[in-house]
């Protein structure tokens, strides 16, 4: 009997120490462990970090509480959250901190916050509305946003279609010329983030000819915006004569871009073919899969496998990951669904190494296993993941936190010499 | 014919009955299939789970089993691009429209999302969907 409960009470710990070391059910390269920081938040979408290493999340939607912004706080410093509070009732992806400023967007505005030196909302019942009337039709509504050095706010406005056909997502029908969309959508509009009340007069078309930015961040060493692109649905589907469903699985890629103002990514009217290494015409807009598009189109700085979906993306500025990775980029990929009906692709965090403020065109994957299937089997229907890599910030001690926004996981990654 | 050669014919003749309407039964799932495959499969993925966030799930979707049959004609038929709870969630994608598929295939692939993955509704038969878009025109036209 008694050898039994010792027995048990072995197994138990056994259980939790193996909890502890499996990294979250990570797999990472040498040297790094990850934890849960956070779980069950909600669907937790972009996230903020304190100095003081308090993180805070924006929610899609309210959690049972009816709260969409989400403040975790890790009082005994053992790397999970012990205090967690919340405010706000709109859902959205985009939160950001500047000193204690925290920024946060709905679909349609983006609202700020004061923090106390204690990094506790000040005004959480009357933010002030930095920008409003901003374009949402439900597809690719979130409001992504970051932040130059100068407190300039950079915000995406997604385009409300797949590739602006007279009516979208039609087989075969053709695409509206010029795209009538991209006057309010489809690229990053800038904003000056000291005044209030602002809307498309007051702010400036920084960048066109994307069709969905989620990820996007400031490169602080090339002081330029970096923004991770969705590339467009469906080649198969609505042009099957063009396209099969394995060409459609592979194309087009996923693009990372370097962007001055006035770029123009070429959303509709080509796509990055990452095989030609080619702007190829879209097939709305008379391409048959060969013809090049217009030459003054922005090329990529990184392109990645087609349909994964980029979500975040983070220049790490930190010391305690080995050098290779300081200055470079962490971008979180989501997992694709338009692959079907081949197998999905994604749900890891990549790593692009940059060179004096200058992507090298090279990634690798850094996290992998969110989606926790066994024995490295492919997800087929996008809702059996897991997880979902959404959010990605990088902590004051050099760790970096990822969010997930199915059942609302946040994981703590860090390196230990 | 004596009595019970009568009772014998028409025994034979409920079994082929039987028989035929069975076979023509899979042959509509079978071709139900087929569409699902080709005009629904990329968004609600092959389980039927569709994708959060984006496009509805169909596999336990109450409006799915659900008697509302005129409704699901309508959608199948014009797509769907409505900011609606569908069980208590949102979908943010547009769902293309079907003007070309007849009301038997309508009946097919409405029968072929009845009653795959976990869901056990009725069969959807053609007589319904071209009373549904009977239906359905006379609502627009007010
Ligand atoms: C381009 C993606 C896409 C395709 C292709 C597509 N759907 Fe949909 N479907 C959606 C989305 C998105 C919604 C939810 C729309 C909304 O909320 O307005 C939806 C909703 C539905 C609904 C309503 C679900 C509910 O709970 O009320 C049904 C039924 C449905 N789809 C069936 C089909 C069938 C059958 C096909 C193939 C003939 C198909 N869909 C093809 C994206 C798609």
């Amino acid at each position: 009997m008694k050898k039994g409960i010792y027995l048990l009470l072995l197994s138990i710990s056994i259980h939790f120490l193996a909890k502890a070391q499996d990294n979250a059910g990570l797999t990472l390269p040498t040297g790094f462990k990850a934890n849960l920081f956070a779980e069950n938040i909600g669907s937790a979408r972009h996230i903020a970090i304190s100095k003081n290493g308090v993180v805070f999340a924006k929610l899609n939607r309210a959690d049972k509480q009816g709260r969409t912004i989400i403040r975790l706080a890790d009082e005994n410093k053992d790397g999970v959250s012990d205090n967690i509070t919340g405010w706000a009732n709109y859902g959205g992806t985009g939160i950001y901190l500047t000193g204690n400023a925290l920024y946060a967007s709905s679909n349609e505005a983006v609202f700020k916050y004061e923090l106390d030196s204690k990094d506790e909302v000040v005004n959480p019942l009357s933010p002030i509305t930095v920008v409003s009337g901003l374009i949402s039709r439900r597809q690719h509504e979130s409001k992504s946003i970051t932040f130059d050095k100068t407190n300039n706010i950079y915000v995406n406005i997604g385009a409300y279609s797949n590739a602006c056909q007279e009516k979208d997502r039609t087989p075969g029908g053709k695409g509206m010329m010029p795209c009538p969309i991209l006057d309010s959508a489809g690229g990053i509009w800038k904003f000056d983030a000291s005044k209030e009340n602002q809307t498309y007069g007051d702010g400036k078309r920084y960048a066109t000819g994307l069709r969905n930015v989620i990820g996007l961040d400031w490169n602080p060493q090339a002081n330029k915006l970096y923004v991770a692109q969705h590339g467009r649905d469906q080649l198969n589907t609505f042009f099957p004569s063009l396209y099969t469903d394995a060409q459609n699985a592979e194309l087009p890629a996923e693009t990372f871009y370097e962007i001055n103002e006035g770029d123009n990514a070429g959303w509709p009217y080509v796509y990055y073919d990452n095989f030609q290494h080619k702007k190829i015409v879209s097939p709305e807009y008379g391409g048959d899969g060969k013809k090049e598009g217009a030459s003054d189109i922005k090329n990529p700085a990184v392109a990645f496998p087609a349909h994964m979906a980029p979500m975040g993306v983070l220049f790490y500025t930190g010391n305690q990951f080995p050098a290779k990775y300081k200055n470079g980029a962490f971008i979180t990929f989501h997992g694709s669904w338009n692959r079907a009906p081949l197998p999905q692709e994604g749900f890891f965090v990549a790593f692009v190494p940059f060179k004096n403020g200058k992507a090298t065109g090279e990634w690798e994957i850094f996290a992998n296993g969110f989606a926790g299937t066994v024995d490295g089997a492919k997800i087929t229907s996008t809702r059996n993941a897991k997880a979902r890599p959404c959010g990605l910030a990088q902590g004051p001690d050099g760790s970096i936190y990822v969010s997930d926004d199915t059942k609302g996981s946040i994981f703590k990654i860090s390196y230990q010499k | 014919m004596g009595y019970s050669k009568i009772r014998c014919f028409l025994f034979g003749a409920i079994i082929i009955m039987l028989f035929v309407s069975i076979k023509t039964q899979a042959q509509n799932l079978e071709n139900g299939k087929k569409i699902y495959q080709t005009k629904c499969l990329v968004c609600h993925q092959s389980d039927g789970g569709g994708v959060p966030n984006m496009n509805a799930p169909l596999d336990g979707a109450s409006n799915v089993i659900g008697n509302d049959i005129a409704r699901l004609v309508k959608i199948i038929k014009n797509g769907f691009n409505e900011r609606v709870e569908l069980d208590g969630l949102y979908y943010s994608n547009s769902m293309t429209a079907n003007p070309d598929l007849t009301p038997a295939q309508i009946s097919d692939v409405l029968s072929y999302i009845r009653t795959s993955w976990s869901n056990k509704a009725t069969k959807v038969t053609t007589v319904q969907v071209q009373q549904a878009i009977k239906g359905n025109q006379k609502t627009s036209a007010k």
